[in-house]
């Protein structure tokens, strides 16, 4: 019998990053076929070729034995491949039925919606693969887990049997998880095919009957989930071979510039996204933020130049407690930042560089007071970011979307290094920037460093976390779990916390 | 120099687009273009009509200004109509109630049309940080309750008293007058230094000076303060002005009385010149400002412009009208092509200048490189 999907060698290119490197992928009928990797191993891609939402630059696709080239969704629907995206794709003002036939309406004579026979229909898909959800319900009044459900009937109604989830378990409460598991079972014994994504590996281990791991773009294995443990699943996500940190001397002063105590944050829901969070940095120290992304880190760095507000804990920055001041006084205070993504909060595109440069130091020397911009003086001292940092760039003149993305970054680790810091909260400082960018970068960190900056530091990075932190710190789920030294860590270890395969006793927890 | 080009190329071509457009348009409707157009500008060369030209585009600058300093913070306040009605009115009243000396008594209706404008679009700007009612929804409801609701009100409650036997007309209504005190001066004394004697009922308003102060500030505030780069930034980059230190919720209130503040002063022109609050020939002037914001970019020469522009179009459509070279109505679609034509030419400027640079840029890197 011919398997569901093959993917033979499929490569893709983007600028400056192959996402997908020579990847193969054989998904047998009826089975449930996990995806793992970290964030940027190529999952998301790859899933999008399948599904006819990109081309692949190279490689060969095959559906139940037949060769095919997709170039839209509808193509993939055709040959019966459905795709649940993590974000739900529902009108919230309609019911379910509705939702389900948008698009692909049952019409009956003078192009009326024929709803009887789309109920009937519907009701025999949804108790064919067990997906209980009242079709007549408003999609508003809906709880996530159902909400899904609707996503994955949506797709099944349209004929799908190889179905795709996209990180399903990601919105979900673990009661939930366990529902769709038993969906998702259940839907197998009706004989369908379900391809997920997920990095929890746990999750991965109850569910597949296979798995496959993704690193850097690259198939690393695919193996039958028979006798394989958490860890073994970890070591192959983080790779056999961590980088040794570069030997610097400890530059760890005694004075402490930042302090956390029992940090809380909550989300909209007033759900705890990062909870009871101690840290500690000190003048002259790096400590790295590990951790499969979205597990708080994002909501930590709000938290701390103060985009995010504290709800229960404090900060101290060099003995002044920060915990409700606003973003401007923290940043007149020494808060440096280097944002996750310098187009959505480090840059004005369209405004010259030397604007730019003055972004958060606007009420300070040399760039202005509290009531005056002093053109010549951030004109000035944006020559002397350019020089210092190699900026490269005709003039100071020519508006920030001109510059490549490296240059964009160094322009931004300029202006923040140069403003006189004691405390630089820095977010993925090379993402998306070329190799030579990235050691220009990492210099500027590491004299940062010896010149007795504090710095935080989260990257998805390993080589940039374990070559510049001088203490690892590891997150998940909005709580540090546990706290490593970059020369000592393995792979094995680094893996099994980031994806939760292993703790440290709670003790450890208290960091700093 | 290529940059000057590049610079007037956008409102040039839009300028020839409008008239290739408004060409067909009146020939269409059975008029000679040339005739008409020549009919125009002849009579924008004589004196008065300059006068009248310059006095209809204070008003439309100021009214500009005000919407361009939303508009720069990415906050469309569509409400200058009812911020400025609701100001004037009650600045008149107020005007026409006190008798203080005369520099006072101006500064007192300055300051009262200023903070009634500055209140009512404060509303709005309160209703979006409060209950994130958007901005433009807001505005316009207000522009409603500003004009069909308290101007209809108090219109009528402040009718100043008529004279035995006199019933009520076109000339008598409105509040009760301004004192002579209360009055800006006109600045046609000044101007006549230029340009020879003017008629005697057909003055220059004082207001221009005030126009091209606020203009002036309007610069400065935007480009020399912080709290304009602050303003600015939040405009182009709401999260990046954030994570500098910029609270968005103050921003927006603050930005939109200051907007406010600025539409406050559009009513005063013709206040200053009747002497009270009338409401019959005044309105429309909020809904015009955006359009010459839009045609002059926000910024404050090219408003000016603008202003000038529409107050000529303005203006020519009772001269069309007199003359009967073409229907009055041409003038409004000529202001409405002209904003299209620019919204157009702008972008397609926009485009090549943005290419342009980052070749630009791309080319003196590699030649640094090759050095």
């Amino acid at each position: 019998m011919a398997a569901a999907i093959e993917l033979k060698g499929i490569t893709k290119r983007f600028p400056g990053v192959i996402a997908n490197d020579d990847v193969n992928l054989t998904v047998e009928k009826g089975e449930i076929h996990a995806i793992c990797g970290e964030n940027g191993a190529g999952k998301s891609t790859l899933m999008k070729i399948l599904y006819g939402m990109q081309p692949a630059d190279e490689g060969t696709m095959k559906v139940n034995g037949e060769l095919v080239e997709f170039d839209s969704p509808t193509e993939a629907i055709d040959r019966g491949i459905g795709m649940v995206h993590q974000h739900f794709m529902l009108a919230d003002n309609l019911t379910v039925l509705e939702n389900v036939i948008l698009g692909a309406e049952p019409m009956s004579s003078g192009g009326r919606i024929n709803f009887a026979s789309a109920h009937e229909r519907l009701g025999k898909v949804a108790t064919e693969y067990g997906l209980d959800v009242g079709l007549d319900e408003l999609v508003e009044t809906l709880e996530v887990g159902q909400r899904q459900r609707v996503e994955i009937i949506k797709v099944l109604y349209r004929g799908a049997d190889i179905l795709i989830l996209d990180e399903p378990t990601a919105v979900l409460v673990p009661q939930e998880v366990e529902a769709l598991f038993d969906n998702m079972r259940d839907l197998k014994a009706s004989g369908a095919t379900i391809l997920f994504i997920d990095h929890k590996l746990d999750e991965v281990l109850e569910i597949a009957d296979s798995i496959t791991v993704l690193r850097q773009g690259r198939t690393v294995a695919t193996m039958a989930n028979d006798g394989v443990t958490a860890t073994d699943l970890a070591e192959l996500m983080v790779g056999s071979e961590l980088p040794t940190p570069a030997t610097s001397e400890s530059t760890v002063t005694d004075v402490v510039a930042l302090q956390v105590t029992d940090l809380t944050v909550v989300d909209d829901d007033h759900r705890p996204v990062i909870e009871n969070i101690n840290l500690m940095i000190r003048q002259g120290e790096i400590v790295g933020i590990a951790g499969v992304e979205g597990n708080g880190q994002g909501e930590l760095v709000d938290a701390i130049i103060g985009t995010a507000q504290a709800s229960h804990g404090s900060i101290t920055l060099l003995g002044e407690d920060i915990t409700h001041s606003s973003v401007r006084h923290r940043r007149e205070s020494g808060v440096a930042y280097v944002p996750e993504d310098r187009h959505h909060e480090g840059l004005l595109l369209g405004s010259p560089l030397w604007e730019n440069a003055a972004l958060g130091h606007q009420t300070q020397a040399p760039y202005g007071n509290k009531w005056f911009i002093n053109r010549a003086g951030a004109r000035a001292q944006t020559e002397i970011i350019r020089e210092r940092f190699d900026v490269r760039t005709p003039n100071i003149d020519v508006p920030a979307h001109a510059l490549s993305g490296g240059n964009q970054q160094k322009l931004v680790i300029g202006r923040e290094l140069t403003s006189n810091p004691s405390l630089l909260v820095a977010a993925h400082p090379t993402r998306g920037i070329d190799v030579g960018a990235q050691a220009a970068v990492w210099d500027q960190l590491r004299a940062a460093r010896k010149a007795g900056l504090a710095t935080l530091l989260v990257s998805a990075d390993l080589d940039e976390l374990i070559g510049l932190s001088d203490v690892l710190i590891v997150m998940l789920r909005g709580v540090f779990v546990a706290r490593l030294e970059p020369d000592e860590v393995t792979p094995r270890d680094l893996g099994a916390y980031m994806t939760g395969a292993a703790t440290q006793a709670p003790t450890d927890q208290e960091v700093g | 120099m290529r940059r000057v080009v590049m610079a007037l190329a956008a409102p040039i071509g839009a300028l020839l687009l409008t008239l290739i457009i408004s060409s067909i348009a009146l020939w269409a409707f059975g008029s000679n273009p040339f005739s008409a157009y020549s009919d125009m500008l002849g009579h924008a060369s004589k004196l008065e009509t300059q006068v009248d030209i310059w006095n209809r585009a204070t008003p439309l600058y100021l009214s500009a200004v005000a919407a361009a300093l939303g508009f720069r913070m990415n906050l469309f306040n569509i409400g200058v109509e009812g911020q400025y009605l609701i100001a004037a009115l009650v600045a008149a009243q107020v005007g026409g109630l006190i008798d203080l000396p005369q520099a006072l008594h101006i500064v007192v209706i300055f300051f009262v049309a200023m903070a009634v404008g500055a209140l009512w679009a404060g509303l709005a700007g309160m209703l979006n940080v409060t209950r994130g009612v958007n901005v433009v929804i807001s505005t316009i409801m207000l522009n409603y309750i500003a004009v069909s609701g308290f101007m209809a009100w108090w219109v009528q409650a402040w009718q100043a008293d008529l004279r035995d036997g006199e019933s009520l007309s076109a000339t008598n209504l409105g509040t009760k007058p301004i004192p002579k005190s209360g009055v800006l001066p006109d600045i046609t004394g000044f101007v006549e230094f230029f340009t020879g004697d003017i008629r005697e009922n057909n003055p220059v308003s004082g207001m221009l000076v005030i126009a091209i102060l606020v203009g002036v500030l309007y610069h400065v505030l935007l480009n020399r303060t912080t709290f304009g780069f602050d303003l600015r930034s939040s405009g182009i980059n709401p999260f990046a002005a954030r994570a500098g230190g910029v609270q968005p919720k103050r921003m927006i209130v603050i930005a939109m009385m200051l907007s406010g503040g600025i539409a406050g002063l559009v009513g005063l022109v013709e206040v200053f010149e009747i002497e009270k609050f009338r409401p019959n020939q005044i309105q429309g002037l909020g809904f015009a400002g955006i359009g010459v914001a839009l045609l002059g970019r926000n910024h404050p020469v090219g408003m000016a412009g603008a202003a000038l522009l529409f107050a000529f179009l303005d203006i020519s459509s009772g001269i069309l009208q007199s003359t009967q070279t073409a229907s009055r109505e041409i003038v409004t679609i000529m202001q409405g092509i002209v904003l299209l034509a620019a919204v157009v030419a702008y972008e397609i400027v926009r485009r090549v200048r943005e290419r342009e640079e980052a070749r630009a840029t791309a080319e003196a890197l590699a030649e640094g490189v090759a050095a």
